[in-house]
C-alpha cells in the first residue's frame, strides 16, 4: 500500500481535441514499462472539441490504487488548466505550459512548443518533457514512440523521433528544478496497461464469449469497442443494434443458440433493457450485462462517475427471479469477475451483471498478465446423446437446473417461452405447473450462493474503525483506512466485489467485532448500506457518500470521516 | 424428405374461423415443400394471437416478448448461420411495438424470413386499432374512429430496398405456401405480409371483403423494378395486389460481414489460448 507522500500525481489538462489523452496514455505506458504503478482518473465533458478535460496519473514505486486530489506536475495545454488546477498544486510542484500561456504565480516551465513541435507533434514534445522531468529512461521513451508509430508512414515516425530529440535537448538545457520519481525496477514481470473497460472485454473473451451486442453509450462504449477490436481474431460475432432493447434481445437469441453473449451499457440504456433481463430469467437463457454507471437521473452527467444504479440493477426486470451482481474493485477484478459472471450465468442459466462506473471504466492500471489465471472457457452442452425424446427444455430437477441443448445441433427440438410454460417449453395456464416453475427458477439461488465471492477484509482485526464499501470505491477506501491508522487506532476495510446474493454469515461477525462502522459509497442515499440493513437488520448510520460526479479519493473520505468523528 | 406429419398437429387457443389456421397450414406445407427438417428450423415469435403459431407445429421455438421477435431472430442467426430462422408474429407486434426493429432488419438484410399475420386489429387485447387498421376504424379505444393513417408495410419495405417483399392472403393457401417458400429460399431479409380476417374484432375486413379486394399479380409483372413495385405496393384498398411485390439481389448481412460473421462464430468453438495471448500482446 502506498505511503502518504511517496506517490506523484501528474495532471494533463486542456481542451477536447488537443491530444491530452494521447499524451496521458503514452506517459502511462512509459511509466508501466519503467516499472511504476499507476492509477488514472479521466475527467471529460460531453463534447468532442473544446471545453476542459483532464487526465490525472497518480504513480508510485509502490502499489497504488486510488486517485489523489493534489498535483505535482501539471501539463497545461490551455489557460483553463491553470485556473482549474493551479490551486491543487503541491508546494514543490511544477507547471509545464506553452510559452504563450500565463503561469500566474506558479513555479513554471515555459516551453516553446511551436518551435519544438511545429503544428502536429505537440503530444510527443509534451511526452518527452514530462518523461525527462520524471526521470524516465530516455531510450525507453524513444522505443515507445517507435512502437506506437511504426505501423504508420515511415516519414511520420521519423518526424516524431525528430521532435523527441529536439524536445529532449531543450529540456536538458532548460534544467528546471523538479524532483523526479524515485527509481523503479523495470526488471519485474512484464505488465499490461489496461483500463477497467478493456479488462471487462478481455475477461469476457477469456471466458469464451462468442457474441456481443450494444448500442453506444458513455461510459460503456469502450467495452464493446475493445471487444470488437479483437472479435475477428477470436472468431466472435457482434452487431451494433438499433437500440438497447434490440441489443439485449439479440444477445438472448445468440445465447439461446449457444453463443454466450456480452452486452454493455449505462443506466439509461440499461433502463431499456429491463424487459430483456426478465426474458432471460424466464427463458432461462444465460445473459451477461456490464453496466458502467454514470450520474443520473435521466441523462444526468454523461461523462462523470457515480455508484448510483446498484438498486436499479438489483431490481431490474419484472417478476421474481435470481441474479448475480458483481462489482469489481479494480482492473484485475474487472477481468476476473467478468469471467466469473459468464461462468455463473451459464451454470445458472440466467442473468448476471458486472457493475462498474466511469471512474473505473477509464482508469488505466498496470496489471500482471492473466496467463496465470486459469481460463476455463465455457463448456458446450450442444450434444447430449442420452437425451430422451421429446427433449424437455424445462425439465423439473432437484436443483432447478434443466439440461440445456442448443437448437439445430441435434435432432432434438428446443422450445423456449416467455409465457409461463410446461416442462417441454410450451405456453400453459395450468396454475399447478406455474407454482412448480416459480420454485424451479428460485431454486437456482442456492447455486448462486454456493459460488458467491465473500467480501474481502483488509486491515486490523477487531478494528476501532471499519469502512464498508463496494465496487470501484475499494482503492480509495483501503488507502483512507491505511492513512487513518495510528499505533492506537486499529482500522480496516470490508470490500464487497459481489453485491448480490449476500450471505450474512460471511461478514456479520467482522462487522460486529468493529467499533465504529462507516459505509462509503459513491451515491447520495447509501444504497448498499440499505441492502445490508434489509438483509441483516444492521443499521449503518454513519455514511460517507459522494455524488458530485467525481470519484472517491482517500482525502475526500478522511475529511468526511473527521466530520463524522466530531459529531460522534 | 420431410413430410407434413413431421410438423405435427396441436390443439390451438384460437377462435373458430380464425385466419391463423390457414396460415399455420400454409407454413407447414411451405416447410415440407422446402424440404426442411423440423430441427433445422427456428421459429422466433413475439406476443399476440399470431405469436402463438409456432407452438402449434414441431420445430425449435423461441417465443419471446411483444415486438422483439426480429432482434432475437437476428442474434440466433448470427450465432448459428445454419439454422433457417423464421420470425412470425402479428401486425401490432412487428409494425407497432417492434417498428424500429422492422426498419433495422430491412436495412441489415440478415437472412431471416418475417411472416406477419396482418389482421389489422389487436386480437389478444380485444379489438383496439393496430398500426394497419384503417383510418376511422371504431373500437372501444378509438370511439371517435382511428385518427391515424394505416402503416403500409410492403410500400415501406419496397422503399427501403428490402430483399424480398410479398403480400399474401390467408384465403389463398396454395399461393401463400409458394410465397413463404420463396421467402425462405431468399438469401437475405424477406417479408411476407399476410392479410387475414379477425372473426372476433374486425367486422370491416372480413373473409369475403378480402376475397373481393385481393388480386393476384399477373405473371407478366416484374418485381425487380423498384419504381413499378412501389406503385403496386401503394395501390388503394379496392385492388390489393398479392404476390411477390419486390425483390432484389442485395448482398446479405453475412456476405458483407464475411470474416467477422463466418461459420466459426459458434458457441461450439473451443477457446483458443494462443489467439488470446495474441490479443493480450496489444496491451504491453
Amino acid at each position: 500500500m502506498v505511503k502518504r507522500n511517496s506517490s506523484k500525481t501528474i495532471c494533463i489538462g486542456g481542451e477536447a481535441g488537443q491530444g491530452l489523452v494521447t499524451i496521458g496514455q503514452l506517459l502511462c505506458k512509459a511509466l508501466v514499462r519503467s516499472g511504476y504503478h499507476i492509477v488514472i482518473t479521466q475527467s471529460y465533458q460531453s463534447r468532442i472539441r473544446g471545453g476542459h478535460n483532464d487526465f490525472f496519473i497518480r504513480t508510485s514505486v509502490d502499489p497504488v490504487a486510488a486517485p489523489s486530489k493534489t498535483t505535482d506536475l501539471l501539463i497545461a495545454l490551455d489557460q483553463a488548466s491553470i485556473s482549474e488546477h493551479g490551486h491543487l498544486m503541491n508546494r514543490d510542484g511544477l507547471v509545464v505550459l506553452d510559452a504563450i500561456l500565463d503561469p500566474e504565480t506558479h513555479h513554471a516551465l515555459k516551453v516553446p512548443f511551436k518551435d519544438l513541435a511545429g503544428d502536429g507533434f505537440l503530444n510527443i514534445a509534451a511526452l518527452t518533457i514530462a518523461g525527462a522531468l520524471l526521470g524516465l529512461n530516455e531510450s525507453l521513451i524513444q522505443k515507445l514512440i517507435s512502437d506506437t508509430f511504426h505501423k504508420k508512414d515511415k516519414a511520420i515516425l521519423e518526424e516524431n523521433l525528430l521532435v523527441f530529440e529536439k524536445a529532449l535537448k531543450w529540456v536538458r538545457e532548460a534544467a528546471p528544478a523538479f524532483e523526479g520519481l524515485p527509481p523503479a525496477s523495470p526488471k519485474g514481470p512484464r505488465r499490461l496497461m489496461l483500463n477497467g473497460n478493456e479488462a471487462i472485454a478481455l475477461g469476457a473473451i477469456a471466458a469464451g464469449v462468442r457474441s456481443g451486442f450494444f448500442y453506444p453509450m458513455t461510459p460503456a462504449t469502450s467495452i464493446m469497442l475493445t471487444f470488437i477490436k479483437h472479435a475477428r481474431t477470436m472468431g466472435i460475432v457482434f452487431e451494433q443494434a438499433e437500440d438497447e432493447i434490440a441489443a439485449v434481445n439479440m444477445a438472448i437469441g445468440a445465447s439461446f443458440c449457444g453463443a454466450p453473449s456480452l452486452v454493455a451499457t449505462s443506466g439509461g440504456g440499461f433502463a431499456l433493457m429491463a424487459e430483456g433481463i426478465s426474458l432471460a430469467a424466464m427463458t432461462e437463457t444465460p445473459l451477461v450485462i456490464a453496466v458502467a454507471q454514470r450520474p443520473g437521473p435521466a441523462t444526468g452527467l454523461p461523462t462523470r462517475t457515480e455508484q448510483g444504479d446498484l438498486l436499479f440493477v438489483l431490481h431490474s426486470g419484472h417478476g421474481e427471479f435470481p441474479r448475480a451482481i458483481f462489482a469489481p474493485g479494480d482492473v484485475e477484478e474487472c477481468f476476473s469477475l467478468t469471467q466469473k459472471a459468464f461462468e455463473i450465468s451459464e451454470k445458472s442459466q440466467g442473468p448476471a451483471f458486472v457493475l462498474t462506473d466511469q471512474f473505473l471504466a477509464d482508469s488505466y492500471r498496470a496489471v500482471l498478465p492473466f496467463d496465470r489465471i486459469d481460463t476455463k472457457p465455457l463448456q458446450s452442452v450442444a450434444h447430449a446423446p442420452d437425451t430422451k425424446t421429446p427433449y424437455q427444455r424445462y425439465a423439473l430437477t432437484p436443483d432447478g437446473l434443466s439440461p440445456r441443448l442448443y437448437p439445430g445441433m441435434s435432432h432434438h427440438l428446443v422450445i423456449a417461452d416467455s409465457d409461463e410454460h410446461t416442462e417441454d417449453g410450451h405456453i400453459t395456464e395450468d396454475l399447478s405447473i406455474r407454482k412448480k416453475m416459480v420454485e424451479k427458477r428460485l431454486k437456482k439461488t442456492a447455486l448462486l450462493l454456493s459460488e458467491r465471492i465473500p467480501p474481502s477484509f483488509t486491515g486490523d482485526s477487531h478494528p476501532h474503525v471499519l469502512f464498508i464499501c463496494w465496487g470501484s470505491a475499494k482503492g480509495a477506501v483501503e488507502e483512507a483506512a491505511e492513512r487513518l491508522r495510528t499505533p492506537s487506532l486499529r482500522t480496516a476495510t470490508l470490500h464487497f466485489s459481489q453485491v448480490w446474493p449476500l450471505a450474512p454469515d460471511d461478514f456479520l461477525p467482522v462487522i460486529q467485532s468493529a467499533g465504529v462502522v462507516v459505509s462509503v459509497e459513491g451515491n447520495a442515499t447509501g444504497q448498499f448500506a440499505g441492502i445490508l440493513q434489509r438483509e441483516t437488520g444492521l443499521r449503518l448510520e454513519k455514511q460517507i457518500t459522494r455524488y458530485d460526479g467525481l470519484p472517491l479519493t482517500p482525502s475526500y473520505i478522511l475529511s468526511a470521516f473527521e466530520k463524522i468523528d466530531e459529531g460522534h | 424428405m420431410s413430410t407434413l406429419k413431421d410438423y405435427g398437429s396441436f390443439e390451438t387457443a384460437w377462435c373458430p374461423g380464425c385466419g391463423n389456421f390457414s396460415i399455420l397450414k400454409a407454413v407447414k406445407q411451405a416447410l415440407v415443400q422446402c424440404n426442411l427438417a423440423p430441427h433445422d428450423v427456428l421459429f422466433v415469435s413475439g406476443i399476440g394471437q399470431a405469436a402463438k403459431a409456432p407452438h402449434y407445429l414441431h420445430a425449435n421455438v423461441f417465443n419471446g416478448l411483444h415486438g422483439r421477435s426480429l432482434p432475437v431472430a437476428t442474434g440466433a442467426k448470427l450465432a448459428n448461420p445454419h439454422l433457417t430462422v423464421i420470425a412470425e408474429s402479428g401486425d401490432g407486434c412487428n409494425y407497432g411495438e417492434g417498428g424500429n426493429h422492422f426498419l433495422a432488419a430491412i436495412r441489415r438484410n440478415i437472412d431471416i424470413t418475417l411472416l406477419v399475420h396482418d389482421n389489422r386489429v389487436y386480437g389478444l387485447t380485444k379489438g383496439q386499432a393496430s398500426p394497419t387498421s384503417p383510418e376511422g376504424f371504431v373500437s372501444k379505444a378509438q370511439p371517435d374512429g382511428n385518427p391515424s393513417l394505416p402503416f403500409n408495410p410492403v410500400a415501406v419495405a419496397t422503399v427501403m430496398q428490402a430483399g424480398f417483399v410479398a403480400r399474401g392472403f390467408a384465403g389463398e393457401m396454395a399461393h401463400l405456401t409458394d410465397l413463404i417458400c420463396q421467402a425462405i429460399a431468399h438469401k437475405g431479409f424477406s417479408l411476407v405480409d399476410i392479410l387475414q380476417p379477425c372473426v372476433s374484432f374486425n367486422r370491416l375486413n372480413t373473409f369475403s371483403w378480402y376475397q373481393e379486394h385481393c388480386r393476384k399479380l399477373e405473371n407478366s409483372y416484374d418485381p425487380t423494378n423498384q419504381r413499378g413495385a412501389l406503385d403496386v405496393a401503394m395501390m388503394d384498398e379496392n385492388r390489393l395486389p398479392i404476390g411477390v411485390i419486390y425483390r432484389n439481389k442485395r448482398p446479405s448481412f453475412k456476405e458483407k460481414a464475411e470474416g467477422s460473421s463466418s461459420e466459426r462464430a459458434f458457441g461450439l468453438q473451443p477457446f483458443n489460448q494462443a489467439l488470446f495471448e495474441e490479443v493480450l500482446a496489444h496491451y504491453y
